[in-house]
């Protein structure tokens, strides 16, 4: 092989790689990233059930029930819609009412939402970034509720 | 007073920095040796006065001196030594007084080891190291001072994070900053080399000991941050494709690539090109992930700093340094002559093989980690990325690679033999097939991959040490006399085999860990037990505990496997006032290389309590391996030919150390 073919060859399998793996990342990108979406969303986008989302927004204050073997309820609110999380584990540390909280599953016929992921990640003001846009979207930022729940600490991280 | 001296020691070490950006440059191009030579020693005392800056901030927070506001903010007069001293790092101002503090240190070792480099290469590297330097103190002078004072000084801090005061996470930051920014000497040898529009196997043979330190820490940073993440968040797992991991990951995948090349560089004088390039992405994604977790455009379990201002600062750097460099290499990178020919088939072809299968690995965890907040910038839509995307992607790209790792040190350089590689392979390929087998046999079909992964896995390993048994000649002559051999190759030979042996290692943890993990919640009374894979844990009540700034809840398990004792496991959970905080402490129990994982969730009013228990066959190989991969590197980085200061080997090597030109 001359040096131009060789360099073609080196460029050909290059291209072809890269392929490979832009073909793998549309597909994967196609199926595995899943949408986020606060209570209001869900009901203007009409979001079909069966639909795999994260739903973020705040634990509404005295909604929490705990039932049998781990199972755990509660409503999860941006301030004007609510829905109702159905969830079975263990919540993490972070989890309160009035604080912000991630919750990853489907959305069931009824309405309730089913959740197989409960994260309370969080920046410094006890709220995930997200569920912070959507409240800041709904108006209701830094409104009191936020700050019930025994968070009197500004600070988290 | 002392803040103000660490204050005062930072803003010399600009002014030092401005300085030796210019005048050693300058020095460099007029060939004026004077000029030249005041870029080692200013180096040298930017370090002593960044250091001085450093010391006065350790000293503030070991002195609980509350008047300063970083230490108020992170530090509580309670804590141990050992977190106040910590603490230094685990808040933003800190962290970024600790990366400069690194960056330093590099330019100072560049600047009293580099005693065999050109006089005027060494200036101009200085110079460049000296230009990320002087921006990164502004950074902290004019965004993020960790000097500011109070006005009224409290009588108590705030506390450090109390997930951060944890000794994994103490040594964490250190180990990935010296990995990244050992990224940076890489990269100012690269934009050196493109402003004096010349290179050569000698220039490989300079960066490539810097490249593996950094990439040795980076290794073992990252190894440190998912063993911190997996026994302190208590969810059990390892790697979350969190941005932020993957920040430290991206780097990592390009130095490994970068170390690769260069070896191409060095022995056949090829690839120069794109070594280059490498040398210039390795740091640019250093400064991305730097960018990724200070900035605040993340939310994440690690991020702990958020300030508009400061990302379009750091965002700023990024531009001037990843685009600046980029540009010079547009320009001058043509300039350049192309090195050695060799066939597909050889050692370089593999290297080139790995090159390419490592960066557009790369490439996917980049894209997957960049395009979440690329879609909301742009569109306003929220999505998340998570770990089926990287399985899906990253998974199938590392496949070919770890299948081609053992053929790589078999082939010859220029022309290689693929037959007699795969040849020689024939026991490692056996060993993977007999794996496989086996994995069926006894595990049965499900999971599917395992049994790939444990075939995969042990075809690595026993390809690595194949290397090996064929350099000593083992088994065809006698041991004694292979032994002597396996005494006198390289160091780098045994790097290799070390560190390819070590990913084997890591996979097979990976596949243990991911196929046979098993799980099990459940609520318990005190009495009640929990079974999982043999192990039988009785939940016998709860102890309430006092640290020295925390209260806890223990509960104690009785661990039996097939009614006997084997041990009492430990789990709690603490609560920090200060900061009103609960952290779950996990308790861990070794089995061979397999670990059982006990964490806690809400006590119950009526007694009970939510337990989570993991069984983990093989998990402690993940992160051995990473050991093990380190351990190659720092035997690859005392190979006499690397050793930064050696003498020049008298002969033979002398034509290499000249100019190509």
């Amino acid at each position: 092989m001359t040096r131009k073919q060789r360099r073609l060859a080196l460029i050909a399998a290059g291209v072809g790689v890269l392929g490979i793996a832009a073909a793998l990342v549309l597909t994967a990108l196609k199926d595995s990233i899943v949408f986020f979406n606060s209570p209001t969303d869900v009901a203007e986008k009409h979001i079909a059930p069966g639909t795999r989302i994260r739903l973020g927004g705040l634990v509404a204050p005295g909604s929490l029930v705990r039932g049998e073997n781990l199972a755990i309820k509660f409503d999860v609110t941006d301030g004007k819609g609510v829905i109702n999380v159905a969830y079975q584990g263990i919540l993490p540390d972070l989890f309160r009412e009035g604080q912000g909280v991630v919750t990853e599953g489907v959305l069931q016929p009824g309405g309730t939402f089913k959740a197989d992921t409960v994260l309370a990640k969080h920046d410094e003001n006890y709220i995930p970034k997200e569920v912070a846009d959507a409240l800041k979207k709904q108006g209701h930022w830094k409104d009191d509720y936020a700050k019930k729940g025994g968070a009197t600490q500004g600070r988290a991280q | 007073m002392i803040p103000e001296l660490g204050h005062y020691a930072l803003v010399l070490a600009l002014a030092l920095a401005l300085f030796q950006g210019v005048v050693p440059l300058v020095g460099a191009r007029r060939g004026d040796s004077a000029l030249i030579a005041v870029a080692a020693p200013v180096a040298v005392a930017q370090f002593l006065f960044v250091a001085l800056s450093f010391s006065a901030l350790a000293a503030c927070y070991v002195m609980s001196d509350f008047s300063v506001s970083n230490v108020f903010e992170n530090s509580h007069s309670a804590m141990p030594l050992i977190y106040r001293v910590t603490s230094v790092w685990g808040n933003h101002e800190g962290s970024m007084l600790l990366w400069v503090l690194i960056l330093s240190i590099y330019g100072a070792l560049v600047a009293s080891f580099g005693a065999n480099l050109p006089a005027a290469l060494k200036a101009t590297v200085l110079s460049v190291q000296s230009w990320i330097a002087a921006t990164f103190y502004l950074f902290i002078l004019t965004t993020s001072n960790p000097f500011l004072r109070l006005v009224d000084a409290p009588f108590e801090g705030r506390d450090l994070n109390p997930i951060l005061q944890d000794l994994g996470l103490a040594i964490h930051p250190p180990l990935l900053y010296l990995g990244y920014v050992g990224c940076s000497i890489a990269f100012s040898f690269a934009v050196a080399a493109l402003i004096e529009g010349r290179i050569d196997a000698a220039w490989a043979r300079w960066v490539r000991p810097w490249t593996l330190a950094a990439w040795i820490c980076l290794t073992l940073g990252i190894a440190m941050g998912s063993y911190w993440a997996y026994y302190e968040l208590g969810w059990g797992g390892w790697w979350f494709w969190d941005p932020v991991e993957n920040a430290s990951l991206m780097p990592w995948l390009a130095t490994t690539a970068l170390l690769h090349s260069a070896v191409v560089m060095e022995k056949r004088d090829a690839l120069k090109v794109w070594t280059i390039l490498l040398a210039i992405l390795a740091f640019s994604l250093s400064l991305i992930g730097t960018f990724l977790v200070r900035s605040g455009v993340l939310t994440s379990v690690h991020t702990f700093a958020s300030d508009p201002t400061r990302g379009i600062f750091i965002l700023a750097i990024l531009v001037l340094f990843i685009g600046g460099s980029l540009a010079l290499y547009a320009w001058r990178a043509p300039m350049l002559k192309q090195g050695g020919k060799f066939a597909p088939f050889s050692r370089e072809g593999a290297l080139v093989f790995n090159n390419l299968f490592l960066t557009t690995a790369c490439a996917t965890v980049f894209v997957g980690t960049l395009y979440p907040l690329a879609l909301e910038a742009l569109t306003g839509e929220k999505i998340s990325v998570g770990a089926p995307f990287f399985n899906a992607t990253f998974g199938p790209l590392f496949v070919p690679l770890l299948i081609a790792v053992p053929f790589g040190p078999l082939l010859a350089w220029k022309r290689g033999d693929l037959l007699a590689a795969a040849q020689r392979l024939t026991v490692a390929v056996g060993v993977g097939a007999v794996a496989i087998a086996a994995t069926f046999v006894s595990e049965g079909s499900q999971p599917v991959l395992a049994p790939f992964g444990m075939g995969l896995a042990l075809f690595v390993i026993v390809g690595a040490l194949t290397d090996i048994a064929e350099r000593t000649m083992l088994f065809r002559i006698p041991v004694g006399l292979a032994l002597k051999r396996g005494i006198g190759l390289p160091r780098s030979a045994w790097g290799t085999a070390f560190a390819h042996l070590g990913l084997g290692l890591v996979l097979l943890g990976v596949t243990g860990e991911t196929q046979w993990g098993s799980e099990r919640i459940a609520s318990l009374k005190p009495g009640e037990k929990i079974t999982i894979r043999r192990y039988d844990l009785t939940f016998e009540g709860t102890v309430p505990r006092a640290g020295p700034n925390y209260r806890e809840l223990a509960a104690r398990f009785t661990v039996r496997r097939g009614g006997e004792v084997i041990g009492i496991m430990e789990p709690s959970k603490r609560t920090f006032a200060t900061r009103s905080m609960t952290t779950t402490e996990a308790a861990l129990m070794t089995r061979g290389t397999g670990q059982l994982y006990v964490s806690l969730g809400d006590p119950n009013p009526d007694g009970s309590i939510a337990v989570r228990v993991y069984h983990k066959p093989l998990v402690l190989l993940i992160w051995l391996g990473a050991v093990v991969m380190a351990v190659g590197g720092a035997l690859s980085l005392s190979d006499r030919r690397l050793r930064v200061g050696a003498p020049k080997p008298a002969k033979g090597r002398a034509a290499a150390m000249q100019p190509a030109e």
